[in-house]
């Protein structure tokens, strides 16, 4: 099967509110992939529901050819689906190397062990500082998470979805809140990312969209809108029609029209 | 990259790790000192015995709501289990071995304390924080009425008489002055102690304390997050099963005292005074808990409780982190809260 | 059988106007007040101490209750309770257990330790025989003046401007920061009249339930009942469930003794497992 992930006919409803409408979605191995949307367009719940975070209403989630719509979040987790957090969702009071450490281990299988003391399989230890120096977090391997300053934090929500390998990362605005200054070295670290690692990318940010993406799905109130390759998507008038109103992103769009 | 930095780094890590479980002198200062007291204060046997037993049972608390936050306000109810299951396998055994061995009482108490904790854990680990309150407190006060109502069993209200446990391994007869019973307490307290070392420095237990800090993210990461707290629930349960155990046999009797609301709030005050989730905090908070009580108490018996929650209002307020807090403070080391 | 109702009933009403104030400030602030029973002892005090020794008829000392612990209420919420909204719910168990702990030692300090006897006022002692059953006077009275003072809590939830900003504060505290709404001070409102009213029910149930320095940790259990298995987003939701735990808790005691307070754990921890977020709450959104 050549796609990793997809989707079937996959809703969500709030109550009346129809967050995820009958979504049909597909992403192949090793995809560079983009989700775009206006604002509310449900592009979180949408990764929510991929992940297990919450239990669609109906519909099916196949990943790697099985069908993982009932499995909890942990299980996709394990099977190799990984995400970061548009919120970062750290443990501040672990230090990085704690981190990776024990995300290496949980990936390894290892994370119920319960009768030897941390860092005593020395592969772990040389991997988490390998994945940290790679990232850029090789000076602060032993700092308390909370007191890294935001990009060093963005850079570890990375660092521990890419941790166990996973065979498809679903990247939620990565480079969200981060100061100018600091936004190329995440762009780097994920241009960077193995190629048969799938991405797909959620952001809201036109610049990074069209320098990292090969293909681009936009979500419009919770429904599959449009698909199609970056030129496409630009030139899509209706897509433009989507974001009127959001002047940054029309901007892009005349750029490239 | 040139290879010898990351090499640098590595081996820094890795020295990083390991050095947080190690053993530091002011630990093993303390562990001697606990065994040297039963020799030097002969007298006071009977008061180190009462200290290793609410060590022990502040221990399993902080073992949940340290390390993985879950709030209680029914720990009492293992502890309650422990002693009675220890208490009826002594009085069964009229004073002999095998079935009145102290050492099987421990493992039975352990045993059933900890099947009723995996049984409840399905129960407490749902819904929020007053939820568990709830529930915790819902099954305690179930297990109360229990042994009131089936007081054919557990004594009722006169509590559990003839609870005679054998020599310890066969060897060593519990005395009037309670040496042999601080003996074995501080005993029974150190190995439990050491195992729950291993345990939350192990990738177990950092995996708790990742849960406590962040379900979302562990759960994203591939951690079980309901089976790994079942797990130390059911722990924590065996361990307030031995000290319910602990008590039973070095008293001799158990009482519907074992299954009180004030076990349970006690403890909890313990866990605080001490130090949540530092484990040391147990030991450190049971002996200076049992210290002021006798202070205040020789003053005042009535109305211990006064002061008893003026200290609850007080380390809420000003006290964060307990004594162990107050000890990393002072020392300048930067507090793991 | 019709008896046990009428008495269930006069219990859960009661028992009502004790936990709705909790109820509220749960709903509010997110904050675990195990302390709420002191406040409840507190009324019943008052109301015992200015009968006996100052001859106070007893329908001026329900409001006196009121007002005592209403105040007392407001204070130790502005000074004390205050410091504690942001910290941990192990933090807020903790201080409010000492606070209960304090509060019952000092009763027992200047009250004694044995449950005070408070006869019904005169004009309410007796009974009113229907047909062959007979009915406490006071107990009618308890259930009318109850059901009165539910009727105006939920008036004034939903007509009054303070009542809207309330709900709006309950519901997202955000939004309702972001509307204008001060919600510290919707609090230390709710909170004083919540204490107030657990202060009024405590004068009012002493002639009923026994008060004595036990009486915060004895009930304790009741009130965190009413309010989990009723909810926190409604108070139609603690008055029912109040009425459900009132007849569950005199039928009970009357058909089946042995098991006294088993069968109201059980059926408390069963109902929290089938719906953790209460009988009749919405699950809280996130």
């Amino acid at each position: 099967m050549n796609a990793i992930l997809q989707t079937k006919g996959l809703m969500r409803m709030f109550g009346g509110l129809t967050a995820t409408n009958n979504v049909t979605f597909s992403l192949p191995r090793g995809a560079r992939h983009a989700l775009i949307g206006p604002n509310g367009a449900g592009k979180t719940t949408f990764v929510n529901l991929l992940t297990g975070v919450l239990a669609p209403t109906s519909g099916d989630i196949f990943f790697d050819g099985q069908n993982v719509a009932s499995w909890p979040a942990y299980r996709r987790a394990r099977a190799g689906l990984a995400r970061t957090f548009q919120i970062n969702q750290l443990f501040l009071d672990f230090t990085p190397i704690e981190t990776l450490g024990f995300a290496l281990s949980e990936a390894r299988g290892e994370g119920a062990q319960f009768w030897r003391r941390i860092g005593t399989h020395r592969g772990v230890v040389d991997e988490s500082v390998d994945i940290l120096e790679r990232l850029g977090l090789g000076d602060v391997l032993t700092r308390r998470v909370g007191l890294l300053p935001y990009g060093k934090q963005r850079l570890l929500e990375i660092a521990i979805a890419v941790a166990g390998k996973p065979k498809a990362l679903l990247l939620d605005e990565p480079a969200a809140g981060v100061p100018e200054g600091e936004r190329e070295q995440i762009l780097q670290v994920i241009e960077g990312l193995p190629a048969e690692m799938a991405l797909m990318l959620i952001e809201h940010d036109m610049e990074l969209v069209f320098r990292f993406a090969k293909s681009i799905s936009v979500l419009v109130q919770g429904a599959l809108f449009a698909e199609g390759e970056p030129a496409e998507i630009a030139r899509d008038p209706r897509v433009k029609q989507v974001y009127l109103g959001e002047s940054e992103v029309e901007h892009h769009f005349e750029a490239r029209a | 990259m040139s290879d010898t930095p990351l090499q640098a780094d590595r081996d820094k890590a890795f020295a990083f790790l390991k050095a947080q479980a190690r053993w530091r002198w002011p630990e093993i200062a303390l562990w001697a000192f606990a065994f040297a007291s039963i020799l030097l204060m002969p007298s006071r046997a009977l008061l180190i015995n009462e200290i290793a037993i609410l060590a022990l049972f502040a221990l399993s608390l902080d073992l949940i709501l340290g390390y993985a936050g879950i709030v209680s306000l029914g720990h009492g109810a293992f502890f309650g289990v422990g002693a009675y299951t220890a208490g009826l396998l002594a009085k069964a055994g009229a004073g002999a071995a095998p079935l009145s061995d102290p050492t099987l009482g421990l493992l039975a108490a352990g045993a059933t304390a900890a099947m009723i904790g995996y049984a409840t854990s399905f129960l407490v680990l749902r819904g929020n924080d007053l939820t568990k309150l709830m529930v915790t407190l819902g099954i305690a006060l179930i297990f109360q009425e229990l042994a009131n109502k089936f007081s054919d069993i557990t004594g009722g209200a006169d509590g559990l008489q003839g609870v005679t446990p054998a020599k310890v391994l066969g060897l060593f007869d519990f005395d009037i002055y309670g040496k042999t019973a601080a003996f074995y307490s501080v005993t029974v307290l150190f190995l439990l102690f050491c195992a729950a070392r291993v345990i939350v420095h192990s990738p177990f237990g950092i995996s708790l304390r990742a849960i406590k800090g962040n379900a979302l993210r562990a759960r994203a990461i591939g951690v079980p997050v309901d089976a790994r707290l079942r797990a130390i629930y059911t722990l924590a349960a065996a361990y307030a099963g031995v000290a319910g155990a602990l008590l039973a046999q070095t008293t001799a009797q158990v009482s519907l005292d074992v299954l009180e609301f004030h076990r349970s709030a006690d403890t909890l005050l313990i866990v605080v005074l001490g130090g949540v989730g530092t484990l040391y905090g147990a030991v450190v908070g049971a002996a200076a808990f049992k210290m002021m009580y006798d202070f205040i108490s020789s003053y005042t018996q009535q109305y211990w409780q006064f002061w008893l929650g003026l200290i609850l209002v007080v380390l809420v307020l000003f006290v964060r982190g307990g004594i162990m807090g107050l000890i990393a403070r002072l020392t300048g080391q930067e507090e793991r809260a | 059988m019709l008896t046990n109702l009428f008495d269930g009933v006069a219990l859960g009403m009661l028992l009502f106007v004790l936990a709705v104030g909790l109820s509220v400030t749960l709903g509010l602030m997110n904050f675990i007040n195990l302390a709420h029973g002191a406040f409840a002892m507190a009324g019943g005090y008052v109301a015992v101490v200015l009968m006996r020794h100052y001859g106070v008829p007893f329908f001026l000392c329900l409001p006196i209750a009121f007002l005592t612990t209403a105040i007392a209420g407001a204070i130790l919420e502005r000074t004390l309770y205050v410091r504690l909204y942001d910290k941990s719910h192990l933090e807020q168990v903790m201080f409010t257990i000492g606070l209960t702990f304090m509060a019952m030692a000092t009763a027992d300090y200047f009250m004694g330790a044995s449950p005070q006897i408070v006869d019904a006022p005169p004009s309410l002692a007796g009974n009113v025989s229907i047909g062959d059953l007979e009915f406490s006077r006071y107990k009618i009275f308890v259930i009318v003046f109850c059901a009165v003072l539910a009727f105006g809590l939920q008036t004034a939830l939903t007509k009054t401007r303070f009542g809207s900003r309330l709900r709006a504060a309950v519901d997202d505290q955000r939004v309702a920061q972001g509307l204008g709404i001060d919600v510290t001070k919707i609090f230390a409102m709710t909170f004083a009249l919540g204490s107030g009213l657990a202060g009024l029910a405590g004068a009012l149930g002493s002639p009923i339930i026994s008060l004595d320095p036990i009486f915060p940790l004895k009930y304790m259990i009741y009130f965190m009942i009413v309010v989990s298995v009723g909810g926190v987003t409604t108070i139609t939701g603690p008055f029912l469930a109040s009425l459900l735990l009132g007849v569950a808790d005199v039928a009970g005691k009357y058909y089946v003794p042995t098991v006294g307070g088993f069968i109201i754990y059980t059926l408390m921890v069963a109902v929290l497992i089938f719906r953790p977020q209460g009988l009749f709450g919405r699950p809280v959104k996130r």
